[in-house]
């Protein structure tokens, strides 16, 4: 092995960009240039021409309802080619408005419905405008590691039987604050609704990521992915751990959310 | 004067008087908080706020995103230069009703009177608008931006635009508008509005472009649903836009020319539709020009002209935390309080000045008043500072947070780790500071009330009264 080299590809990148969200690109990244990894970062924009095939890791983020909108006809056109990018395990990241585009549906308080891509069996639902937004930061486990970020979605996401989550929540909404299930995984793609951005403070969950994305590529000659100095990173997990628990944070936030 | 006759009402002036007693014991133990008392007045008199209100002069509400509370000094400035004093004004950024309430209460008689025909500036968080204008009717309702900041209170963008244009049906019919029409989002207010309409801009072909990576919120036109597209782009969404289907920037009556940056400030040509003025602005930054055409276009409503604006503008003193300049046994400290990607971005432009290299303290809590979402730091184009940093310090509840963006944006190693404890980093941070060095601080909300009260306590000359 000489020197590994990995694709990158943020989905609308000028759209879904909510809630620092870019910074999961830029941690993929940093984590690859630290370790000597060429990271080349591509953004996929509305009518461009791509293809699944040419990348590595996909990052889709969120986007406010009327920006998912947008995205949704340019997205089902690549619906396809996406789903045999995953069945080939194919890496995913999507995010909030990203994750609910990545499922079967989204049912707008309107009743409208906006068409997923079916990588998740999920359907999301939103549940009117008088229901206050799932909002606040959270923490899960996730193969028996934490997991931080913040959410802020309206609408609720709902698995399917056989669908497995990403993680479980220990503290704050998930999906749609009654199942206590958090995102959601099929082969190489995650779902999740966590912002932040998620992967900066979750080191491991964005080696992850590479590693997978490694082994795909490169089968049994896949680099190893060295330790670096994270210490930064893990200090940025703690605090939100931290901020996440503390009763002081939880108190606030309901006072927040009634008066607001 | 008025010969309205007013009849006291025991309700009212007992609970006006138990404002004033919750305000007296705040400041007597040295809180700084403003919202008590109009919290306490609320529950003893649902409607207090109202019945105050209905004996005020000229009532100017002030809302937006960014600059709400500079807007409204300096129009609390500009009518105090046209000799309409006591200007009633609800003061560091306690915007919602019950901060209304507190100001009215403050500027009340114990028997519960404001003064007859006061003119009052009320700074109205966008949330709040609607309730704070049922309460106070406006003569002039201005509009300074619409961009992204704490959206986890309040839903997305769009419905705060969908709000406005509800609360507007509720303001009186001779009511006007004040527009920044360089925000598209604000622009489309005054379609279907019948009153009369102030619209007020940048025309200055020499201002710089917004950078590359500086966020656009409004992409998309409210109206029509086309794609908004500029000739030109200051910052954020602000600029000289157009949209396919022919709507484009109204030409602003109130606006602002021939814009420099200078050591203390900003200089322009101000524009009004009976005249012209020179301002010298002592506030640093294009969004400081703004704020000061926000303010110019209320007065021009209420029927100022260009002189008292221009003396108004210029006697106008950073309002709390905002902006200040501070000397700490002659080192030299400016705050600049930023809660949202583009305040912090416009902040961070206005430290770029090339050969200098400023100690940089950054403090981020995660409090209501913050915003709970500290996510917005990764939206910060904080890359920019990177020439310009000489040392590093930050702090706050999330200061973990905000030491990894930084790592990221190749910013210099803080010298110590981050700490929790605003008291620690200040200390820190000026350890590295020399005589005659800047120590640039950007706070939080709460981490600006909390360093800003330590500064004092350390000898901090230049502060703005605190209990004003
Ligand atoms: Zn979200």
């Amino acid at each position: 092995m000489t020197s590994a080299a990995l694709n990158i590809a943020v989905l609308y990148p000028d759209l879904l960009n909510l809630y620092g969200d870019r910074g999961n690109a830029r941690a993929l990244e940093r984590r690859c240039t630290a370790r000597g990894i060429d990271a080349l970062v591509t953004a996929v924009n509305i009518g461009d021409d791509w293809s699944p095939q040419s990348a590595d890791i996909i990052l889709a983020g969120g986007g406010q309802d009327r920006e998912q909108r947008r995205v949704q006809a340019d997205l089902q056109r690549r619906g396809s080619a996406l789903r045999d990018y995953v069945d080939d395990d194919g890496v995913v990241l999507a995010v909030c408005g990203g994750f609910q585009l990545f499922g079967n549906h989204y049912r707008g308080w309107d009743g409208e419905i906006m068409e997923g891509i079916a990588v998740f069996d999920a359907v999301a639902t939103h549940p009117g405008p008088s229901v206050s937004r799932c909002v606040g930061n959270v923490v899960a486990l996730w193969e028996g590691e934490t997991v931080v970020g913040f959410e802020n979605h309206g609408g609720r996401t709902y698995l399917n039987d056989g669908q497995d989550p990403l993680a479980n929540v220990v503290s704050g909404f998930g999906n749609n604050g009654g199942d206590g299930l958090e995102g959601a995984r099929v082969d190489n793609a995650f779902g999740t609704y966590l912002h932040g951005a998620v992967l900066p403070k979750n080191p491991h969950l964005a080696d992850r990521l590479l590693q997978l994305a490694l082994q795909r590529r490169y089968g049994s000659d896949a680099p190893e992915l060295q330790p670096i100095d994270d210490r930064t990173a893990r200090r940025a997990h703690a605090a939100a751990l931290h901020s996440a628990l503390s009763t002081r944070d939880s108190r606030e936030s309901r006072l927040g959310r009634r008066f607001a | 004067m008025t010969n309205r006759r007013v009849r006291t009402n025991p309700r009212l002036a007992a609970a006006v008087l138990a404002g004033k007693t919750v305000r007296w014991a705040m400041r007597s133990l040295g809180s700084g908080g403003t919202a008590l008392p109009g919290l306490v007045v609320e529950r003893l008199h649902p409607h207090a706020a109202r019945q105050l209100a209905s004996r005020l002069g000229d009532t100017a509400l002030v809302t937006g995103t960014n600059g709400k509370t500079t807007t409204a000094a300096m129009l609390a400035s500009i009518l105090r230069a046209d000799g309409r004093d006591p200007v009633i004004h609800n003061r560091s950024g306690s915007n919602l009703l019950r901060g209304v309430t507190a100001a009215l209460v403050d500027a009340a008689s114990p028997l519960g009177l404001p003064p007859a025909r006061a003119p009052a500036v009320l700074e109205a968080d966008e949330a709040a608008l609607h309730s704070i204008a049922q309460a106070a009717p406006p003569t002039v309702a201005i509009f300074t931006n619409l961009m992204r900041d704490q959206l986890d209170r309040y839903g997305e963008i769009e419905s705060i635009a969908r709000r406005w244009t509800e609360t507007l049906a509720h303001l009186p019919p001779d009511a006007a508008l004040a527009l920044n029409v360089d925000d598209p989002l604000v622009a489309s207010l005054e379609q279907g509005w019948d009153g009369p309409v102030v619209r007020f801009g940048i025309e200055d072909d020499a201002v710089p472009d917004a950078p590359d990576g500086d966020i656009s919120d409004a992409v998309w036109d409210p109206t029509t649903h086309d794609d908004i597209q500029y000739s030109r782009r200051y910052f954020a969404q602000l600029g000289r836009w157009h949209t396919r289907s022919g709507r484009s920037r109204p030409t602003p009556a109130v606006c602002a020319e021939q814009i420099a940056a200078n050591e203390h400030g900003m200089s322009f040509r101000l524009s009004i539709p009976d005249g012209h003025a020179d301002v010298a602005l002592s506030a640093d930054g294009l969004y400081s020009v703004y704020n000061a055409l926000a303010a110019a276009a209320g007065a021009v409503a209420l029927g100022i002209s260009s002189k008292p604006i221009a003396r108004g503008l210029e006697a106008y003193q950073a309002a709390f935390g905002r902006q200040e300049d501070l000397s700490i046994h002659g080192r030299r400290v400016r705050l600049l309080l930023a809660k949202n990607p583009s305040g912090m971005n416009q902040a961070l432009r206005t430290l770029q000045r090339p050969g200098t290299r400023h100690h940089l303290l950054v403090l981020l809590n995660d409090g209501i008043a913050d915003g709970t979402d500290v996510s917005w730091i990764w939206d910060v184009d904080w890359e920019s500072q990177a020439p310009y940093c000489r040392s590093l310090t930050v702090g706050g509840r999330r200061a973990a947070d905000m030491a990894l963006r930084l790592e990221y944006a190749g910013l210099p190693a803080p010298a110590a780790p981050p700490q929790v404890d605003v008291g620690r980093a200040l200390r820190q941070a000026f350890d590295a500071v020399q005589p005659d060095d800047q120590l640039i601080i950007l706070p939080t909300y709460t981490a600006m009330l909390d360093v800003r009260q330590r500064l004092g306590r350390m000898g901090a000359t230049n502060l703005w009264d605190a209990a004003a």
